[in-house]
Parts: structure tokens; sequence; C-alpha cells
């Protein structure tokens, strides 16, 4: 148990440890979660439930084999007291009477009589002898002159005194008892008088123990072999489909697998005096009926539990996960801005630094250009002069442009000082298009303007903007073919922002490049570019509060929005 | 009136022999130091009425020397030049009483304006 908690513990730290981008992680360490809550919250309810369940099951077996027992107790006596009667009445009369009293055939007639009309049960009675002859009989055959002393229950008789017989079946074919009992006189003479007895009142004091349908009870021999019918194994003479369990005179409840795979509890008792045991058979789910009532009800109530655990255990996983992936997506993307400022910040330096170091010798060119104009301009005679003033001309106008280039370069590296003013910025965007509307015209792309007449004005840095809507129209043209079309719109995004798009059908960027398209250096134009056009947009953008989005589609455009805040932000 | 007396301190002897050179064209009598400490020793000798003084050199650097001129030689005004345009350059030099200050590379007329303008004490002043 704490192996598996500790186990599955590692696993969610190690996936904590591994890249937070992976896909799928958060379903993982959900799932994860989910497992590890569900089993501590629910393995001490599934134990309470199993403990619950097993003592259950103990009380409600002693309870179902209680009564079973007292049942089988009781019934046993009735048939010891029963056959005890009978014996003792056939002992008395073996007593009572002289071997000669009993010999007349008169005599046992009369005797018979009475017995039958005093003790229920008994169908015969005759007189044998210490040779085994039947001296005298009264019943419904006539066996006078049999001699029974070959017989087993006679050797017995003569052995043990009295005698009771396993149940058998008589020549009218219903079951029968047979008891013997020896008399011996004082003078030595001795005498066995047998009785038999119809087993019907067997069947009595069984149907009087009240047992419910599918129960049952029954005497059966040591050797399994029924004694009186049984519901549910056969009629008399039957054998017993399963071994008797271990029987003693104290009633005994055991359980009991049936052949035929039914389980049932099975209470026995061997009768005193007798060979017989007395059976009672109750099936399980008759025995257990009640227990399964509440059984029911309980599961009900402990499925509910899981279920509503589990629930509220998913509920509050998912609530965390999903904080802990926003959070994470919140530090990947304040990470991600720190790279790019860290970036822009070191690139600013590294231009600073080429700027300074062009600039000097930018200088020196500048000044012995001058100095070559100078020395022309205070001679008239100078030759070719006209030349010569033009290839100077070039040499300050291309300086000039250098300056424009370090110059530039140095502001981005300076940190910008955002030069706040309320501006509208329709009026910006056509004053910037204007830079470009030759370009545009002369390689017949179309510029459309869809303007929101009654855009706000917003507080903002009109060079810093206008650069931004420079960097991204240039890219435009660039992107649309000759006859291409660059559309410019202007709305009102929502309460604290503008929004000013520019969308063109050039030929689009991939992902890859639309991911990398505001890091510093990242270019697709080859060595006419020098990649730093949309980090600085980006840059600007963001210091004046606003956002940058990019979609775009391999081959069918580009669309950049920008979102300007309606009221100006600190920082 | 007689033309100012100019001091140019700047390490790129190129830059400054030129400059040197069309400034006398145009009637100056400039002197030339190409470092810091060769640019006090000359004020020292002769003071100029206006310094140009290079912000970056090896050594003594420009701020440097600006300080020493401001506590010398107080009424003296100094022209700054600098090929490196960052803003704390420029809020440190007029901080120290630097009277203008320029960007390499320049116009010469630009910069002979600066120097009438502030010889003839409008500085301090851009």
């Amino acid at each position: 148990m704490k192996n598996i908690l500790s186990s599955t513990l590692n696993t969610i730290k190690a996936d904590m440890d591994t890249d937070i981008s992976s896909p799928g992680r958060y379903r993982l360490l959900r799932r994860k979660i989910v497992s590890l809550m569900a089993l501590v919250t629910l393995l001490p309810l599934l134990s309470l439930a199993g403990i619950n369940y097993y003592e259950h099951q103990n009380t409600m077996t002693a309870e179902i084999q209680a009564p079973l027992r007292a049942l089988v107790g009781k019934a046993k006596h009735s048939f010891e007291l029963f056959l005890a009667e009978r014996i003792s009445a056939v002992s008395f009369i073996a007593s009572a009477y002289s071997f000669n009293e009993l010999s007349d055939d008169a005599n046992l007639q009369r005797i018979f009589q009475v017995m039958r009309r005093e003790f229920t049960g008994f169908v015969d009675l005759g007189l044998i002898d210490p040779t085994g002859r039947q001296i005298t009989y009264s019943g419904p055959y006539d066996l006078v002159g049999r001699n029974y002393s070959e017989q087993a229950w006679f050797q017995q008789v003569q052995f043990k005194g009295t005698y009771v017989s396993d149940v058998f079946l008589g020549f009218r074919k219903f079951p029968h008892v047979v008891i013997a009992v020896r008399h011996t006189t004082e003078s030595g003479q001795s005498w066995v008088l047998r009785a038999t007895l119809d087993t019907m009142h067997f069947d009595r004091i069984l149907a009087a123990m009240g047992l419910g349908p599918g129960s049952d009870a029954f005497l059966v021999n040591h050797h399994g072999v029924l004694q009186t019918e049984s519901r549910r194994y056969g009629r008399v003479l039957d054998k017993l489909p399963f071994e008797l369990p271990p029987t003693n005179f104290e009633s005994n409840v055991q359980s009991v697998r049936e052949p035929d795979g039914q389980n049932v509890f099975i209470a026995t008792a061997f009768v005193a005096d007798t060979d017989f045991a007395l059976v009672a058979v109750k099936p399980k789910p008759t025995a257990f009926s009640t227990w399964y009532t509440v059984r029911i009800d309980l599961l009900f109530i402990f499925v509910s539990g899981v279920v509503i655990i589990f629930l509220a255990v998913y509920r509050v996983t998912s609530l965390l996960i999903t904080r802990l992936q926003e959070s994470d997506e919140q530090r990947l993307g304040a990470i991600h801005q720190m790279e790019h400022s860290q970036k822009l910040s070191s690139i600013g330096r590294l231009a600073a630094g080429v700027a300074h170091e062009i600039n000097n010798p930018l200088a020196i060119i500048n000044e012995k250009a001058g100095l070559m104009r100078d020395i022309m301009g205070l001679r008239p005679d100078f030759p070719e002069k006209e030349k010569f003033a033009r290839q100077i001309e070039a040499i300050l106008r291309s300086v000039d442009r250098c300056r424009g280039i370090t110059h530039r370069m140095l502001g981005f590296a300076k940190r910008m000082d955002v030069k706040i003013e309320v501006l509208d910025l329709n009026a910006v965007l056509v004053e910037t298009l204007g830079f470009l509307e030759r370009e545009a015209e002369y390689r017949n792309v179309e510029l459309v303007r869809e303007l929101a007449p009654d855009l706000p004005n917003v507080p903002s840095d009109h060079g810093q903007i206008q650069q931004v809507f420079l960097n991204i129209m240039n890219n435009a043209l660039a992107a649309v073919p000759d006859g291409g079309r660059i559309v410019l719109r202007t709305w009102d995004e929502s309460e604290n922002f503008v929004a000013i798009s520019i969308q063109d059908n050039g030929c689009g960027m991939s992902d890859e490049t639309a991911k990398n398209m505001f890091e510093p250096f990242f270019t697709t134009k080859k060595e006419k570019g020098t990649g730093l056009g949309m980090s600085i947009t980006y840059g600007i953008v963001k210091r004046l509060g606003g956002e940058i989005k990019v979609m775009s589609k391999l081959n069918e455009g580009t669309t950049m929005t920008i979102l300007l805040p309606k009221h100006s932000v600190e920082g | 009136m007689e033309e100012p007396n100019i001091l140019l301190i700047d390490d790129e002897e190129a830059f400054v022999t030129t400059l040197q050179e069309r400034l006398e064209m145009r009637g100056f009598s400039p002197r030339v130091a190409l470092n810091g400490q060769a640019g006090l020793d000359m004020i020292t000798q002769e003071p100029p009425d206006v310094v140009v003084l290079d912000l970056r050199m090896p050594g003594m650097s420009g701020l440097e020397v600006l300080r020493r001129i401001r506590k010398g030689w107080p009424g003296l005004p100094v022209i700054m030049l600098s090929g490196h345009g960052s803003d704390q350059d420029f809020e440190s030099c007029l901080n120290l009483g630097a009277a203008r200050y320029h960007k390499k590379p320049l116009d010469i007329d630009v910069l002979l304006e600066s120097i009438r303008a502030v010889t003839q004490g409008n500085h301090p002043a851009r």
C-alpha cells in the first residue's frame, strides 16, 4: 500500500518536472492525481464495507444456523421419544407375559389389539423362540413357523437385547421399521418379541417441523440411504447424492455444496438407539433473503458514496489542473516576453556599438569630402569642376544615408522615450500611407481604406505609431504581387481598445515564420532586410500598452491586427 | 570682429586635421590636440574662445576633460561631439555644463553656427 502510494507520488513529481509544453501532460497528471486521491479516499471506505460485510455475514449465518439447529434438536427428541415409547411397550409386553402366555395365539391377538390402541404405528407383533422360529404372530401376514436364526437382526437382538431395523419395504410396499426385544427369565429361558412399525408417523414428526418452501427434512441411515421421503433427494431407500457431513448426537449445522452447485445449510443429528440421522436442509438464498434486502440498501448507499467521492475528487483535481495549466502558461508567457526583451536589449547594445564605430569613420569621410568641396569652391579654374562636384555630392549623400541608418540603429538601441499625445489614428494611418502610395501606384497595388469614421482618439506616440504602421505596411507591400490588394481597417474594438488591421493578399507565412516573425534578426527577405523591423514594431506596440496579432496562411495572405489602449497606461 | 580662437580636441587624427583645414579655409586658426591631456595643456598655455571636444577618447575621456575645463576655466564654452548618440551622454554633457552637443558626422555649417552662437555669449543652449 505504502509502495503504491509512494510510486504514484513519484510519477506525479516526475511529471511536474517534465517539459511543461508536452501535450497530454495535464491529462496524464489529472488521471494520476484522480486515481491516487480516489485510492486514498475509497480504500478506507472499501475496507470498512468489506469488514462490515464479513461481520454481517457471520452474524446472519449464526442467526440462520441457530434456529435450524434448535429445530433439528427438537425433532430428534420427538423421534427418540417416539421410538423409546414403542421399544418400551414391546419390552414391557415381553417382560410382563410369560413365554406360554405369549405362545397362545388368542392371547397374542388380544395383547396386540391393546397395543395398537395405546400406541399408534404398530403393524404386527410376533413371538420368536431362541432358535429363531416364529411361534405366534398377530398381523396382516402369515409368518408362523418362519425361522429367523440366520438373519443378522436376530443375531443382533440376541446380542444387544433390543434392535431397531433400517426402514424396509414390506410385502405391501410401504415402509416399515422392525423393533425387536429379547427377554430372558431368571431361570434362563429367553424369547424375542418382534413388532413392525409403520413409518407414517416419522413423516408426521418431520411435517411438524414446519419447514418453509425449498427446505427439507428426512431420516437417513449411516450408509446415506434415505429412510423417509425427501423433497430434494428422492424417495425412501434412495441414496443421498452427497456424503453426509460428520455427525454426532448433538445437532450440528454445516454448509454443503450440492452436486448441482447449490449451497445449502445442513443440520444433522443422530437419533439415539437407532442407526438413523435426522437431516434438515435449508438452501442459502432462502436463508439469506432478509439479509439480501438489507444488503441492497447498504449497497446503494455505498455505491452512491463512491460515486460522490469520485465526482468530488475529479472536480477538485480538474480545478487544480486547470489552475496549474493557467499558471504554467502565464509563466511561460512571462519567460517568453522576458527572453524577447533581453534579446532586444542585447541587440540594442550591439547596434549602439556598431553605430558608434561606423559614425567615426563616417565623420572622417564627411570631413574629407567636405574639404574637397571647399577646395574646389576656392578655385574657380578647377578642371572638370562640375563632374567632381557631382561625385562629392554623391559621397555626401551616401554619408547622409549612412548617418540615417546608424541613427536608426541607435534609436533602436536607446530606450525610446515615449511622447504621448492624443492621436487620430485614421489620420496617422493615411499620413503613413503617403510614403507608400507611389510605390503602390507604380506596382498597381490596390490600397483599400475601411476606416471607422467615429474612431475615438487615443493617447499615443505619433512617431512610434507611424513607425509601426510603416513597418507593417512595408511588409504587406513586399508580400503582395503586382496588382495585389492591401486593406486597411480601423474599428472600435472594446471598452479599452481600438483596433487597426492591415490585411494583404500576398504570399502569406508558414506557421513557423509567423511564430518567429517578432524575433530580432528573423527575416525572410535575405540580405534585403535587417530582421529588426517586426521586432521593433512588437517592442513599440508593447511599450504603448497594446497588442499585436498575426493571422497568416501560406499563399493566401496575412492580416496583422494591432490593439491600442484608449486610455494611457503606466510605464 | 576677429574670428574666435578655437581648440579642437579629438583622437581621430584624420577627422580633426581635416576639420582644422576646413576651418582655416573659413578664416579660423584652430589648434588641434589629439588627446585630453594635450588639450588641457594647450588651454593652460593659451585659453581659447571655444573648445570643440570629442566625447569618446582613449585615456582621459571627453567627459573628464569637460569636467576639468569647467573647474579651471568656468567661462570657457565647450561644444561636445560624439559618434555615439545616447541620451545619457547628451544629458551628462549638458549637466556638466557643455554649451552644445552634436552627433558625428555633422555639417560644418552647423558646427560654425554653434561656434558663433556660443562665442557671442548665447550659451547655454543646444
